[in-house]
């Protein structure tokens, strides 16, 4: 996560040997004007696309304005903020978020450190492991969703087939596991932990690799068991890896919106934050009071991106 | 970080724990009870990794493969008995299924092409070259990489009718461009960074400009670099969708994933799941077997994008 300030690595221009100073300066120069020159193309499309829009939301916040309206939009304050925290709707999409936040993360982390651990080991076959391990990776997050819809569906789906065949459900009954108002979320939450465990795993393995083996040598010369181990050595020397995993996935949840629409749309039972969002902007056209909770959403993701690399820059240091 | 209390120096070697040790490898290298009971545990874990990650997409091939009278029923053919190509072959005579597959290609290269060419030459700048301002524009890039697409949806709904780009395919790349250029000029700015810096004082001081060096020494070894990472960048574009879904209306822009979430059968009866699936199997074949190519570079690539930030 450190972004560090290069002296001496990307210099390449600076200390060409044998130059004289002069020419050194025009190089310097040189480079910073090049320099400049090649990133105005990122800048201006970052600009136009993401910072103006990102500043347009936080202005139309505080006004009315919605699509296709004749009339004409004006300024109303805190007005949206006041509508949206007394939406229910709202709180009950910020709980499905933070649940599922919380309980997606929680689970690829853990499975994905067993998974890693196992793959770690030494064992004929684990290439094809590893390659299996992209598939869920690669397949688009709607595709996902469609897939376990499939697999879910309450008449012909494999689960509830698997399920009758085990004597598990009475045959003749049918369910539906994820639009059921009562697992609707742990339908929505299995899927996302399928597409994204083995990814997880496969950051955690690479973290593992990095630690040295005469660590364990040491250990196991000491006496240490395995479980010992893990707790006291694996665990500390993975934490990095860990965090930076961690962050990436807390915010990607936290703004869930494909694999929850595709298989329950705007079903308040399973409805995200940014579903919520969106139905508010474009479903009911209101971009003024879809907005407020937009705006919210950014400062949520904000808040978690800053403390997470704060913890990481402690971690460092 | 914090470090472990097991450092080497701790080790005592005296006779009786030498002994232990010895002991310890014999013991290991014997054929035990034990060690069956843990092998056998560890290859089931093996199968039953392998099963959870690959079962979906294999019941997914399964199903577009099988025909309608053996597909809903109860129990399922958990194999396939006997196998049709109709699922197949109804998802390419469908018109709106095929211009979406088209939309979607030409979307994604579109955005693939612009994010390369603009996040390669942003990347040689602040990987290779030094310049005031170089650091708060990193940050700002690395920032754009965890933005919240759903924070600019309604802004971007306002900016594209403005300009008339709603439901265009140019539009789409446009937009596209918010998270596929920040995470191009991230991954190859690390690329970049990594080469050493030899490469182009050579050319520098045989009196080439800087641009000639990117052109003539840093690209051609940057290929390998540039093929995934704009792998990473097209399967972005090709499995984004909540864009894509709001600012397309109809089959002149819709791409592949909003076809496939709103895929139907002919008629209100019709279960639509064997076409759906053989629809899900055509557009993820690109996806993997582009991935199953490049597979090692991908894992070491994302790893040392993600790892190091």
């Amino acid at each position: 996560m450190e972004i560090e300030e290069t002296s001496g690595e990307a210099s390449a221009y600076t200390s060409v040997a044998g130059k004289p100073y002069r020419d050194r300066g025009t190089l310097a120069r040189q480079q910073e004007r090049l320099g400049w020159i090649l990133v105005i193309p990122s800048l201006i499309v970052v600009g136009v696309v993401a910072l103006y829009p990102l500043f347009e939301t936080f202005r139309l916040s505080f006004t009315n304005t919605r699509l296709a309206s004749a009339r004409e939009p004006r300024y109303v304050g805190f007005e949206n903020y006041r509508d949206t925290f007394a939406d229910d709707l709202f709180w009950s999409s910020m709980k499905n978020t933070v649940i599922f936040t919380v309980s997606t993360v929680a689970l690829e982390t853990l499975l994905g450190i067993i998974i890693a651990l196992v793959i770690h080991s030494n064992f004929r076959g684990r290439g094809i492991v590893r390659t299996s391990m992209l598939v869920p990776w690669a397949i688009p997050t709607v595709v996902s969703a469609v897939l376990w819809q499939w697999m879910y569906h309450d008449r012909y789906g494999v689960i509830n087939s698997v399920l009758k065949q085990l004597n598990l459900m009475d045959e003749g009954t049918f369910f539906s596991w994820s639009t059921d108002p009562g697992t609707a979320l742990g339908a929505v939450i299995a899927v996302d932990v399928w597409k994204t465990t083995p990814f997880m795993a496969l950051l955690l393995l690479a973290g593992l690799q990095v630690i040295p083996t005469d660590v364990y040598e040491a250990a196991y010369v000491d006496g240490a068991n395995k479980v010992q181990q893990f707790f006291n050595m694996t665990l500390p020397l993975l934490k990095p890896a860990l965090l930076v995993a961690l962050i990436f996935r807390t915010l990607d949840a936290f703004r869930v919106f494909d694999m929850i629409y595709v298989l329950n749309g705007y079903r308040p039972e399973t409805m995200s934050i940014a579903i919520y969002t969106q139905q508010l902007l474009i479903g009911s056209q209101r971009i003024g009071e879809g907005s407020a909770p937009a705006v919210i959403i950014f400062i949520c993701v904000g808040i978690l991106a800053v403390t997470y690399t704060r913890l990481i820059r402690v971690e460092e240091t | 970080m914090a470090t472990t209390s097991m450092q080497p120096d701790t080790i005592r070697t005296s006779t009786e724990e030498l002994d232990r040790i010895r002991g310890t490898y014999r013991k290991k290298s014997k054929f035990t009870v034990g060690m069956v009971v843990q092998k056998v545990l560890f290859w089931l874990l093996i199968v039953f990794i392998l099963l959870y990650t690959l079962f979906p997409f294999y019941w997914a091939v399964v199903s577009s493969i099988t025909p309608t009278n053996d597909l809903y029923i109860y129990p399922v053919h958990y194999f396939p008995t006997t196998v049709t190509w109709d699922h197949y072959q109804a998802v390419f005579e469908n018109g709106g299924f095929m211009k979406a597959l088209l939309n979607s290609t030409i979307v994604s290269f579109g955005t693939v092409i612009l994010a390369l060419l603009f996040g390669t030459l942003g990347a040689y700048a602040m990987g290779r070259l030094k310049f005031r301002g170089r650091t708060p524009i990193l940050y700002l890039i690395l920032s754009m990489t965890m933005f919240p697409a759903i924070a600019i949806v309604g802004s971007l709904f306002q900016f594209m009718q403005r300009w008339d780009l709603f439901n265009t395919l140019q539009g789409l790349i446009i937009v596209y461009l918010t998270f596929s250029l920040p995470f191009t000029v991230w991954v190859l700015t690390n690329f970049f960074r990594a080469m050493p810096p030899e490469l182009e004082q050579a050319a520098l001081v045989d009196g080439a400009s800087p641009m000639r060096a990117l052109w003539d020494v840093l690209l051609p070894m940057a290929i390998p670099g540039l093929v995934t990472t704009g792998l990473l960048a097209f399967i972005g574009a090709w499995s984004e969708f909540l864009f894509a879904l709001t600012f397309t209306l109809n089959d002149d822009a819709q791409t592949v994933q909003v076809a496939i979430a709103n895929f139907t059968g002919n008629t209100a009866f019709e279960l639509p799941f064997a076409k759906k699936m053989a629809a899900a199997v055509v557009v993820t074949m690109p996806l993997l077997v582009g991935v199953l190519i490049v597979q090692r570079r991908i894992i070491s690539g994302l790893t040392a994008g993600a790892v190091k930030g």
